[in-house]
């Protein structure tokens, strides 16, 4: 059987694996742990490092020095976990380097709790470091999307010499559902020539320090053309039942799967709803919101947070319809009832 | 002719092209200890010909611009976390020699967690750590090594114990772990102490070529500018104040015992990787559906509920493990967290012939309750027509609603009889496959051994699965 029965996050280490990883620096945090267990079961199979480091701050700097050295490697955590990696994360996206972050969302502020959520979204969106940098960030909402999109993610880290995120939640992470593995490559780990590797021929320099201003606004202006490149060539969605649609729901991760069912529940009450999720949240499918906005009555945005990638819709649609919001936090998830409730109010 | 007898080292570059200004002098004051640490250095890398090996780790702090000079691989860190930068960069390229060079202010203040648990952790790295009692790079507030009594922009009146602590020994500190095999402080206050520190980091890189340990050499180091003294007064500060506070002597040395560490294991590539991870590529895209499930039970949303330690989780994953065996989308969600640890546990299943969207299970067509509380708290969401199957053995009271189909079963009294009363939840897995028809038995023996792990209980589950399937049978349920 190419296809197993496994948890979101024991997808993610899978693959990881296949697309070449061969390092895991990490700290553990619920509900994220399972994918540092994962990793510290698999790699060292396979010849690969794993370290479980003395915090998130230690583990997102082995990454920088793994990373360094033109290998795949990566690190995951939980919202508390992120916040101390962010230092690490825009001295990464400085110097360029390619790595993968999975973030697997709990319910903050603070310690929160273990509960899914969706509040990380600014901090790993916006770019909770400091400066001029952005990640870009794929939005799983099943298990197979887990693995495949860490593959992915990987890939996209590479091309660009940029840190991406894996941005998950709760739910999404503990999920079990069939993964099948049949369609991914294992990818065979190489040393890109810019890295450091301890040999005559790989003497480069890793660095985000720019002392010159004219020289640092160059590098910036540099880290922006990429960005821009990114957002021109790695948006992605998907739509469901939106051709017709009144009304078009909006929702990445666990959101998005209730969501769907929320869309068949409420066509069969004759409400022309549809869904748009975005599975990249950065750089996000303004093309299709730009289209969609001009064919749909109204945006009705379901976050389990207070409200984040809704800001990010409503830049786009830039007031010409309504953008609709309904939100739940502290690890609560929106039931279909409640959802339709409101798709009907909101009809 | 002549030939030179004293000459730049090769480590470093020629002149120093990434440097701003002056490309032929480095970017420290006058009498500092960073410069001839730096030679220090870069003479052992020529000496031990290890230059094309080396990764020199670039700290925040005055030595922030190492990568000026050394014509290594060179990686710039944050503050303090050169020696997480150094280990990811060393396990990732086994045979480089990896200097971590930081300051006191890096190492000792905001970096104090990375250190120790790289050298706990025992990597084959390198650190040089420069002692000189002052933030350097900032314009000379307190570090944490700054001598009591000793005035610094921060500490105007010199440092309090009372309100900033003592000096932090590091090799003190370093000494006492187990994985470090070599520790040792110096000073560069006079020829005979300078010639002990050459000696020390030249051993310290020869170690670690060995691949012998962690190594760690403190250097007890003149900062002029941050100390406001002129150079030669500096050296006797070193000598007069630092010394006796921080001795200067070997502090481990179990390298002559130490054995070597195992050489890095080979990646492994390829299709050997699916292997490892246990997964058996096949060749046939698309897996139908194999077994028609019966209409009155199609795609069904299932929740399981009980006690955590009644094994309501493995029930859950036993159906939709064998649900996909059968060609179905599954889906497997656990009531996660706190919610697990005693109290009530509970899962949400869903087998559907096609894409499944909300994963939660809010309105149960099955649910099984293992115990009371399950039954009060979920029979009142399941839909009409639904079917409940509890469990009689420890639930005495009855089911209260009339439009759903009530399967008693005695799940924890039938498995006590065999034995084991921790197979209920699989006596329960045979009632619901009897009564429903919802999956086929032979898929159910084929899927033990994907979700029971321990392989000797296989045959008290499968008794456990037809002791439940009997039970329907036999009671015409
Ligand atoms: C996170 C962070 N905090 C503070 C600073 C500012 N900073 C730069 S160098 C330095 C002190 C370095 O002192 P030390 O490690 O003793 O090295 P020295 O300059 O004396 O060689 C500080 C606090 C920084 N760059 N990053």
């Amino acid at each position: 059987m190419s296809k197993e029965l496994l948890k979101g996050n024991y997808a993610v280490i899978k693959g990881a694996l296949l697309a070449g990883c061969v390092a895991y620096f990490g700290y553990p945090i619920t509900p994220a742990s399972e994918i540092a267990e994962a990793a510290a079961y698999y790699f060292p199979l396979a010849g690969r490092t794993f370290v479980q480091a003395e915090s998130e701050i230690a583990s997102i700097n082995m990454v920088y020095g793994a990373a360094g050295a033109g290998v795949r490697c990566m690190t995951a955590s939980s919202g508390p976990g992120i916040s101390l990696k962010q230092e690490g994360i825009s001295y990464i996206a400085g110097s360029e380097l390619p790595c993968v972050i999975v973030d697997v969302m709990r319910g903050g502020p603070g310690l929160g709790n273990i509960a899914p959520e969706q509040g990380d979204y600014h901090q790993v969106v916006k770019g909770g470091g400091h400066g001029n940098y952005k990640c870009a960030v794929y939005a799983p909402n099943s298990a197979q999307e887990m693995c495949d999109l860490t593959y992915k993610a990987f890939e996209t880290a590479e091309k660009y010499r940029n840190p991406v995120f894996v941005l998950a939640d709760g739910f999404i992470g503990q999920m079990m559902e069939q993964v099948e593995f049949g369609k991914l490559d294992p990818v065979t780990p190489k040393k890109l020539d810019w890295g450091v590797h301890g040999t005559a021929d790989s003497k480069n320099l890793i660095n985000s320090i720019y002392l010159d201003p004219d020289e640092l606004e160059a590098h910036n202006r540099k880290l922006q053309e990429k960005y821009k490149k990114m957002e021109e060539n790695e948006a992605m969605f998907e739509t469901y039942k939106t051709e017709d649609a009144d009304i078009v729901l909006i929702g990445y991760g666990i959101t998005s799967r209730i969501l769907r069912t929320v869309v068949d529940e409420a066509r069969k009450a004759g409400i022309k709803a549809g869904l748009f999720r975005p599975i990249t949240l950065w750089p996000l499918a303004k093309d299709e919101l730009n289209k969609l906005k001009n064919s749909a009555k109204k945006f009705f945005v379901v976050e389990m947070s207070n409200g984040q990638l809704v800001e990010d819709i409503r830049l786009v649609v830039e007031g010409k319809i309504p953008v609709e919001f309904h939100g739940r936090m502290g690890g609560n998830v929106p039931t279909v009832d409640e959802v339709l409730e409101i798709t009907k109010k909101l009809s | 002719m002549y030939e030179p007898i004293l000459s730049k080292p090769k480590s470093f570059f020629e002149t120093y092209k990434e440097k701003t200004g002056d490309q032929t002098i480095t970017h420290y004051c006058p009498g500092c200890g960073h410069g001839i640490v730096h030679k220090y250095v870069a003479s052992a890398l020529d000496e031990l010909n290890l230059t094309d090996r080396a990764i020199f780790v670039s700290p925040v702090g005055c030595s922030v611009f190492g990568y000026y000079y050394f014509n290594t691989g060179n990686l710039q860190a944050a503050h303090g976390r050169a020696p997480a930068v150094a280990t990811g960069s060393k396990r990732v390229n086994p045979d480089s020699i990896v200097i971590s060079y930081q300051g006191d202010g890096d190492l000792a203040a905001i970096g104090t967690a990375e250190i120790i648990h790289a050298a706990n952790r025992g990597e084959l790295i390198t650190v040089i750590f420069i002692n000189n009692a002052i933030y350097g790079m900032t314009g000379g507030q307190m570090a944490p090594t700054t001598l009591v009594g000793q005035k610094t922009t921060t500490t105007p009146r010199g440092r309090d114990p009372h309100n900033e602590g003592y000096p932090v020994k590091m090799c003190e500190l370093i000494s006492q772990l187990n994985a470090p095999i070599y520790v040792e402080r110096v000073a560069l206050n006079n020829a005979a102490n300078r010639a002990k520190a050459k000696r020390a980091i030249k051993k310290a890189l020869k170690l670690q070529s060995e691949r012998k340990g962690f190594t760690f050499v403190e250097v007890l180091s003149q900062c002029p500018t941050g100390w406001k003294v002129d150079a030669p007064d500096a050296l006797k500060w070193i000598e007069e104040k630092m010394i006796p506070y921080y001795p200067v002597k070997v502090f481990k040395d179990t390298s002559n015992e130490a054995e070597p560490y195992p050489e890095a294991k080979e990646i492994i590539s390829g299709e050997k990787v699916f292997e490892i991870l246990g997964i058996k590529r096949d060749e046939k895209k698309e897996e139908t559906i194999k077994y028609e499930i019966p209409e009155k039970y199609k795609n069904p949303r299932i929740k399981i509920a009980g006690f955590g330690g009644q094994g309501v989780l493995l029930l859950g994953v036993a159906l939709a493990q064998v649900g996909m065996m059968e060609g179905y989308n599954v889906t497997w969600i656990p009531s996660y967290g706190p919610e697990m640890r005693g109290g009530t546990a509970n899962c949400s299943v869903n087998i559907s012939d096609s894409l499944i969207g909300s994963p939660v299970v809010e309105k149960p067509t099955i649910l099984v309750a293992m115990n009371k509380p399950s039954m009060e708290k979920f029979e009142k969401d399941m839909v009409s027509g639904g079917i409940l199957f509890y469990n009689t053995a420890m639930i005495d009271t009855e089911p209260q609603r009339d439009d759903i189909i009530k399967v008693p079963v005695p799940a924890t009294k039938i498995a006590s009889d065999l034995g084991n009363i921790r197979v209920g939840n699989m006596v329960m897995l045979g009632a619901i496959i009897e009564k429903t028809k919802l999956l086929p038995l032979e898929t159910v023996k084929s899927g033990f051994e994907y979700f029971i792990s321990r392989k000797n209980l296989i045959p008290l589950n499968e008794k456990a699965v037809e002791a439940g399937m009997n039970y329907i049978k036999e009671n015409n349920l």
